[in-house]
């Protein structure tokens, strides 16, 4: 095996390491919704490219509202789903849309455009 | 503009335009039920200074106040009323100002707004950039509202409803915009790519090989200027991916975008580089440059998106035509005047006229006039139905001949259309099971691939062939490129969509991606008898005739007895009679026997109604009635028997009828390998018979209302997945307990109703529909799904190179583009395929 080769393949596997740590291994910290006088959990979110907080803290057993704007024309990101609340929003463009339920059970619950592109996670505590 | 803001006086400081001296104003008062209430409300707001004179009408729940308006504004009327206890029909709106920025904005605003004619308050919240004002419909409207805030010099963002023909409209301008744009990108990057493609292959074209030869000056300044024209269209037609990928980047995360990005910004910087640093490779083989896959790469994803972009707006057409049944504009009657406004506009408690030919704008109860309505588009029902004075009319149903005015009782979001097409919005953006399971690889995906062009860039350049460079980037860029997560993200929500949206336009509401999925591997249906399988209404079904008597008069007599009895099915025979056009005379001496029938003079004759024991008591010989009775009675029929001044005059039979296309629906339903099963509460005989008319082998009756869950749980106990179907109301925990509930509505409690599937039209060919759908749509997920598994497990591996050891065949990255945007452009289209299903 020549120098070049080792070289590449060194590079090669740093780069996958890379990649396995940034995607995977590292873990956002979260956003915590903050309580309004309405009673609601409020938590702005902003929809470019990804959601903005897409860690969002909550409480169990109280309302939560979570108003999506979204800044970008890419239409894979007009619909948001919550699926394990039975709810999603169109997400006009520049517009904020609220989208509002309340978490029971504590746990972990996803949020996403319809085609997965963007995630976004709930932590109920 | 509607006209009537023009000559209204200033409803808070009641200063009149040209008009001096008395106006008069309409108010309407929404809770004017009381006798009493006319009488308090004329005094409160005669009591008012300035008030002349006050005319309040309770039907239709309006004050006219004669009023000096230098002396008695609009405001201080409903002030009165309000304090007199009375609800004012007042509007109230919500909107966005854009353009604040400090608290003084808000002070201004605000004066603005208060100083405009009919508003009674605003309120202005800076951290919210929300305004909340409530105004008087009758002297003001939206438009006034907003040339307040614009006088003010700020502007108010309009936020539609997202179920108003006007979101609908906006969405379909963005898309269209999105779609030009990829378009242009597309067009710019094709232009360039062909001119690429050529150039950078000139020696394959005998006069362009003779023009520029290979290694020549002039072929590297040719090369050097298509470095300058790709990276154009990497700025120009690219630039969405390269941005794309940076945010997806900053969120941790990686997307189609993502491998696009780099896929093309590779071979641009290799290409560069080896243009630029021909020295840095060992022969002149290897500063072949590669713009043209930069180039064509980015035009045909384009391409493919606007094609996805196209084939998804039709996917969500069954959501726009409902929506679009919506009309847009109502005309109300304000201050004694019909005045045209936009639906949005009207409010609780408004009267509004309807023409013969035109859609009923919102629900409500009719106030005046009659006329027919079709209501097909709501309740599925062909034949328009009639309606007078009280009837309850729906919002988008479309009137055909009369005229009427009615009033408004439920407006903008919560009529029983906004209902329905909130609920198919819903389960549009709900998730199949089987998602899920999408979700967790797609989370792999992305990152996954951008793996595997790595280790395939190692494993050619360590052990491939020469020029290993070359090989190893080529194999990498394929690798990025067509791989496509798109595919397998859009597979299961295009289906949903489209098969949602196609329930929707057959009368059937789909509550979720679970439901879809659960209703396509039942094993046993349960149908309840009243209601579901039959009318759930008795009518008047057989007459038999004897001794003599004509049917005619056996039927006139026994409908007139009727007439007097409270009982349930003597309203069937009434009514049977009057349907077949005889005349009821009043009977005299009515007397209800209890348990035994009835009896009273009609005409002079004494008529006798009742059962078996009845005529016994009265000695009545029955002469061979009894068989027939019995007959009837296996038919699931109630027999009574008739006798006319003690004499058998023959037998009136009542039964619960079937509807008429049960039976045909429960014969499909067995074709298509369900077990039908019916529960009932009615005794056994009865039940049975009505099994034996539709073709139903196991019943289950007599079953009362609270044990229908339990026998639903029994059913599942035998390792079966059981629907059940019945009305919202009444088993309700039923077609909870059940896999799948199915609820026959009527018409507007649609939307109420907490089952999984919701049949707008109360007939059982819905259940087969809905089955048929959901069979449909779980078929093509599974198409998808495959298709797209399959496209991306095979594509992955030929684009490494594993053929390349045995065939030699290594695919090209322009071919990997070409795939996949035909391998996304292929799942919308299936999905959309669907929309072709017609029910069978």
């Amino acid at each position: 095996m020549t120098g070049d080769r080792i070289l590449v393949d060194v590079i090669g596997l740093g780069l996958i390491a890379f990649i396995v740590w940034f995607f995977w291994l590292v873990k956002a910290k979260g956003a915590r919704a903050a309580v309004t006088s309405g009673g609601y959990q409020e938590q702005m979110v902003l929809v470019k490219g990804g959601y903005t907080p897409d860690v969002i803290v909550v409480e169990a057993g109280k309302p939560v509202r979570l108003n999506f704007i979204r800044q970008e024309s890419a239409s894979c990101s007009e619909m948001v789903l919550l699926p394990a609340f039975n709810k999603s929003a169109r997400l006009p463009e520049g517009e904020t849309v609220p989208v509002e339920f309340l978490p029971k059970e504590p746990g972990e619950y996803e949020f996403a455009c319809q085609m997965g592109m963007f995630r976004g996670k709930l932590i109920v505590e | 503009m509607p006209s009537h803001a023009h000559h209204s006086a200033s409803a808070t400081t009641g200063v009149g335009g040209a008009s001096a001296g008395p106006r008069r104003v309409e108010l309407l008062v929404d809770n004017l039920k009381c006798p009493t209430c006319a009488q308090s409300v004329e005094q409160a707001l005669g009591a008012v200074p300035g008030v002349t004179a006050v005319t309040v009408n309770r039907t239709s729940g309006v004050a006219f106040v004669d009023h000096d308006p230098t002396r008695a504004g609009v405001g201080a009327l409903y002030e009165a009323l309000k304090a007199a206890g009375y609800r004012t029909g007042s509007g109230r709106i919500r909107f966005r100002i854009r353009g604040m920025t400090c608290a003084s904005c808000v002070i201004r605003i605000e004066q603005s707004l208060r100083a405009t004619p009919g508003v009674l308050s605003a309120h202005v919240s800076l951290g919210s950039e929300e305004a909340l004002v409530e105004y008087v419909p009758a002297t003001t409207d939206l438009a006034a509202v907003r040339r307040a805030v614009a006088s003010a010099g700020y502007e108010v963002v309009e936020t539609p409803p997202p179920s108003s023909p006007s979101a609908l409209d906006r969405e379909t301008e963005e898309r269209d915009r999105e779609y030009r744009t990829l378009m242009r990108q597309w067009w710019f990057g094709a232009a360039v790519g062909s001119f690429t493609m050529i150039m950078s292959y000139p020696w394959l074209f005998p006069g362009l090989g003779r023009l520029f030869p290979r290694e020549s000056h002039r072929l590297w300044y040719m090369w050097a200027f298509m470095g300058v024209a790709s990276l154009a269209v990497l700025l120009y037609s690219g630039r969405h991916f390269f941005t794309g990928a940076w945010l997806a980047l900053r969120h941790r995360s990686a997307n189609m975008h993502t491998l696009i990005a780099l896929g093309t910004g590779v071979a641009w910087i290799y290409s560069t580089i080896a243009l630029s640093f021909p020295q840095m490779f060992p022969s002149r083989e290897f500063a072949d440059v590669y713009y043209d896959v930069t180039v064509v790469v980015i035009a045909l994803v384009d391409l493919g998106l606007a094609m996805e972009l196209r084939a998804k707006g039709r996917t969500s057409e069954a959501i726009k035509k409902l929506i679009g049944l919506q009309p847009r504009t109502a005309r109300v009657v304000r201050e004694g005047r019909e005045t045209e406004i936009p639906v949005e506009e009207v409010l609780v408690g408004d009267v509004v006229v309807v023409r013969p030919g035109e859609k009923i704008p919102v629900d409500g109860a009719v106030v005046e006039g009659a006329s027919a309505v079709d209501e097909s588009m709501v309740t599925g029902e062909s034949i328009p139905v009639e309606k007078g004075v009280g009837d309850e009319v729906i919002g988008a149903t479309f009137n055909t001949t009369g005229a009427f005015r009615f009033r408004a009782i439920k407006v903008g979001k919560d009529t029983a259309l906004a209902n329905i097409i909130r609920m198919v919005q819903d389960a549009q953006g709900s998730k199949v099971p089987i998602q899920r399971i999408v979700d967790v690889v797609s989370g792999y995906f992305t990152p996954g691939v951008a793996i595997l062009a790595i280790l395939g860039f190692m494993i050619w350049y360590t052990f491939g062939p020469e020029p290993r460079l070359v090989y190893a980037l080529i194999v990498a860029v394929t690798t990025l490129i067509i791989a496509c997560p798109c595919a397998l993200g859009m597979a299961t929500p295009m289906s949903l969509t489209t098969g949602v949206g196609l329930g929707a336009l057959n009368g059937i509401l789909i509550r979720g991606g679970d439901a879809l999925q659960a209703a396509q591997k039942l094993h046993s249906i349960i149908l309840d008898k009243t209601g579901t399988i039959t009318h759930g209404k008795p009518v008047l079904t057989d007459v038999v005739v004897t001794g003599g008597f004509d049917e005619a008069t056996v039927l006139r007599l026994t409908g007139s007895v009727e007439k007097s009895s409270e009982h349930p099915l003597a309203a069937a025979i009434v009514e049977g009679a009057g349907a077949r056009g005889l005349g009821l005379p009043d009977p005299t001496a009515f007397t209800a026997i209890p348990g035994h029938g009835v009896e009273a003079v009609v005409e002079g004759r004494q008529v006798l109604l009742g059962n078996l024991k009845l005529m016994r008591d009265r000695k009545v010989e029955l002469a061979g009635l009894e068989e027939q009775t019995s007959r009837l009675a296996d038919e699931g029929k109630t027999p009574m028997y008739v006798a006319i001044d003690g004499k058998a005059a023959g037998i009136v039979a009542v039964a619960d009828t079937v509807k008429p296309d049960s039976a045909a629906a429960i014969r499909v339903l067995t074709e298509m390998g369900l077990e039908v099963v019916m529960i009932s509460g009615d005794n056994e005989r009865t039940a049975r018979a009505i099994a034996r008319q539709v073709g139903i082998e196991r019943v289950l009756a007599p079953v009362l209302p609270q044990d229908k869950a339990f026998n639903v749980q029994r059913l599942q106990l035998e390792g079966r997945r059981v629907a059940m179907v019945g009305d919202g109301v009444n088993d309700a925990p039923a077609l909870a307990q059940a896999d799948v509930g199915f609820a026959i509505g009527t018409g507007t409690d649609v939307a109420i109703a907490a089952s999984d599937i919701t049949l707008i039209k109360g007939s059982l060919r819905g259940v087969v529909t809905a089955i048929q759908i959901s069979r449909a749509t779980m078929r093509n997920v599974y198409q998808n799904l495959t298709g797209a598994f399959i496209y991306n497990v095979l594509g992955l591996p030929v684009a490494l190179g594993i053929l390349y050891p045995f065939l030699g065949i290594l695919l090209s990255p322009l071919l990997a583009a070409l795939a996949m945007s035909f391998s996304s452009v292929t799942v919308i289209g299936n999905a959309n395929r669907l929309k072709r299903w017609r029910p069978a």
